[in-house]
């Protein structure tokens, strides 16, 4: 590009008041500090992963010390969210419970951010594999979610690692269809079109012109993605087919509290109700995202 | 119509193989020696041999492929570990129980979804409005087995209404069987009513701006047929695209429902033979419950097609 030319459309930003034009991200950033369901979301998932990473701290006794004097303590000022049938605190148990949650969630996360987005990326520009490639996601996605979550954690082992690579197996296809579509279109848009007639390679087009805004929809899907990783986890550790005992997850808590929940319901209560608090604070910030980054997905569930 | 049928349903063939082959592969990821997961730490090494002879892992991976499908072609699933009994007879003696819980399931998201979704658009930013998402964001935030635990608590404990779990046949006592769905049918129903009424809400809004709606009013025509004849009739077209998404996510939420309820369902199936290494079971109900759901996925872009003339069908 010419100096002058670059000087002109420089000159032509600073004129412009609209920051959006300027930097939309910073734009966006700006809507969602004022959008009250993304910053209630924002602030409910905050609390759950300042549990997580303070638990240690914050946890009265190890998760797993028992104490059988203290079991089936109520919940009390001495024992905030009382004990369970071995007399372990269940408050120590359900952070670390959130600290396990929250690692799987961004494992889960993680791959379907590097995954999805590369084999969507691939299948949605290079015609040739597409068909091919997504005919294995709708198969991967026709198994009803848990059902395969359940069966891949059938063969490969109840550890947490097994259950985020069961997560990822569940997830990466429906995270790879969404970049997939949002590719498709960009593929085809004159920008695209024009950098290929430039000259540009393949990778220079994915990575420069289409990724980036491929972006939102991803962005907005992930946040989602976070909250169904967690719920499915729980319920495969609550099912008992996910991370086993003694290594305490909100799903296996509850599982444990079960048998004794006439007595004792806050065993099943206080685990569920940080689990709810997850899934509702992450749905709330998706909602939030989805308006701000993508109003045309607002129809889409 | 009918060519566009037959297109839909030979589009679904690559993906009930792949789904036979992902199957099948299900075994063969066991790491090590799959026998020897399946028979236990305290198998001797003869029963070892003698579970990999049954299941026929000793054959070459092709010989064994080719008799999964030819079995598959027969209608033999093969035999359970822990009943004895073949994999098709246990599925099919299960299956009227999820059927009959997610049915019951579906009639409810269909009722509470719509009609807080349509009362939602029509009510926009009102109370109500704010009311019904209110309730739609905690129904799909709330996990189905801790308001499904709650709801034990509260009905079957405390207020002793309903049972706790336990299953009646439909067909024996149809109040008994009433009685001891409701709580299960409730609680896996709740996430989809959320999604539902939150669907319909915005596609009921996107319809009801549409000029065609104001020519309906402008005319005289009253309200209430507006919205059901013009409003709602078009809205019901994108929404019948999800029941599909919603009849998978009633096979989900049924694992872990009839798990809680003690209802002798698939789902319940499933889970006791992953935990008892009860391979052949978990690919047979795997199998038979997926291409189940390609079936209905089937049938509802055939209704879809039914439904909006305007669908074209592409050669997909």
């Amino acid at each position: 590009m010419p100096p002058d030319i670059a000087i002109g459309l420089e000159t032509l930003a600073e004129l412009d008041d609209e920051p959006a034009r300027r930097n939309p991200a910073a734009a966006a950033l700006q809507r969602l500090l004022h959008h009250r369901l993304f910053l209630t979301g924002l602030v409910l998932f905050a609390i759950i992963v300042l549990l997580a990473v303070f638990a240690p701290v914050i946890a009265p006794a190890p998760p797993d010390k028992i104490d059988m004097s203290a079991s089936f303590a109520p919940p009390s000022w001495a024992r905030p969210f009382g004990t369970d049938n071995f007399g372990r605190s269940l408050l120590s148990r359900v952070v670390y419970g959130a600290q396990l949650s929250m690692l799987i969630g961004a494992a889960v996360v993680a791959i379907n951010a590097v995954f999805g987005t590369l084999i969507g990326a691939l299948a949605g520009y290079f015609r040739r594999i597409d068909n091919m490639v997504m005919r294995v996601n709708d198969a991967l996605m026709a198994f009803p979610a848990i059902l395969l979550a359940i069966a891949v954690t059938a063969v490969l082992g109840p550890s947490i690692t097994d259950v985020i690579i069961a997560l990822g197996i569940v997830y990466t296809p429906r995270t790879a269809r969404i970049v997939r579509s949002s590719v498709i279109v960009l593929r085809e848009m004159e920008y695209v079109q024009a950098a290929v007639a430039a000259g540009a390679g393949h990778w220079r087009i994915l990575r420069q012109h289409i990724l980036p805004n491929a972006m939102a929809p991803l962005i907005v899907q992930l946040s989602f993605l976070f909250a169904y990783a967690v719920l499915t986890e729980a319920t495969l550790s609550f099912l008992g087919v996910g991370a086993v005992p003694p290594t305490p997850t909100w799903g296996n808590i509850m599982a444990e509290g079960r048998q004794y929940m006439t007595d004792a319901p806050w065993i099943i209560a206080i685990p569920g109700a940080a689990l709810a608090i997850t899934v509702l604070g992450l749905n709330m910030l998706g909602d939030g995202l989805r308006d701000v980054l993508d109003p045309r997905l607002r129809l889409q569930e | 119509m009918i060519g566009a049928t037959l297109s839909r349903i030979a589009g679904a063939i690559p993906i009930l193989i792949l789904v036979s082959l992902i199957t099948f592969g299900l075994i063969h990821m066991i790491p090590g020696d799959p026998a020897a997961v399946i028979a236990g730490l305290s198998a001797t090494p003869d029963q070892i041999a003698h579970i990999r002879h049954d299941l026929g892992l000793d054959e070459p991976l092709l010989s064994q492929m080719y008799h999964w499908y030819d079995n598959l072609f027969h209608g033999n699933l093969g035999t359970s570990l822990l009943l004895g009994d073949p994999v098709l007879q246990v599925v099919g003696v299960r299956l009227p129980v999820t059927i009959g819980l997610s049915a019951y399931a579906l009639v409810i998201t269909l009722v509470l979804g719509l009609a807080s979704g349509v009362l939602a658009a029509l009510r926009q930013n009102t109370w109500v409005d704010q009311a019904a998402m209110v309730f739609a964001m905690f129904g799909i935030s709330v996990p189905n087995f801790y308001l499904g635990l709650l709801m034990i608590l509260l009905f079957a404990v405390e207020l002793g209404w309903l049972p706790t779990g336990g299953y009646v046949a439909f067909t024996d006592d149809p109040i008994g069987w009433l009685t001891t769905m409701t709580l299960p049918a409730i609680s896996l129903a709740l996430l989809l009513t959320g999604l539902l009424a939150r669907i319909t809400r915005s596609t009921m809004l996107e319809v009801l701006r549409q000029d065609y709606i104001r020519t309906a009013r402008a005319k005289g025509l009253p309200r209430h047929k507006v919205v059901v004849k013009h409003a709602l009739a078009n809205a019901l077209i994108p929404i019948v695209t999800v029941i599909g998404i919603i009849v998978s996510l009633l096979m989900s939420g049924a694992v872990v429902t009839e798990t809680l309820f003690s209802l002798p369902g698939i789902g319940q199936l499933l889970t006791q033979a992953v935990l008892n290494r009860d391979y052949p079971m978990v690919q047979g109900a795997m199998l038979i419950v997926t291409a189940l759901m390609v079936g209905v996925n089937i049938a509802v872009d055939i209704l879809y097609a039914f439904l909006d003339p305007r669908v074209r069908y592409d050669a997909a």
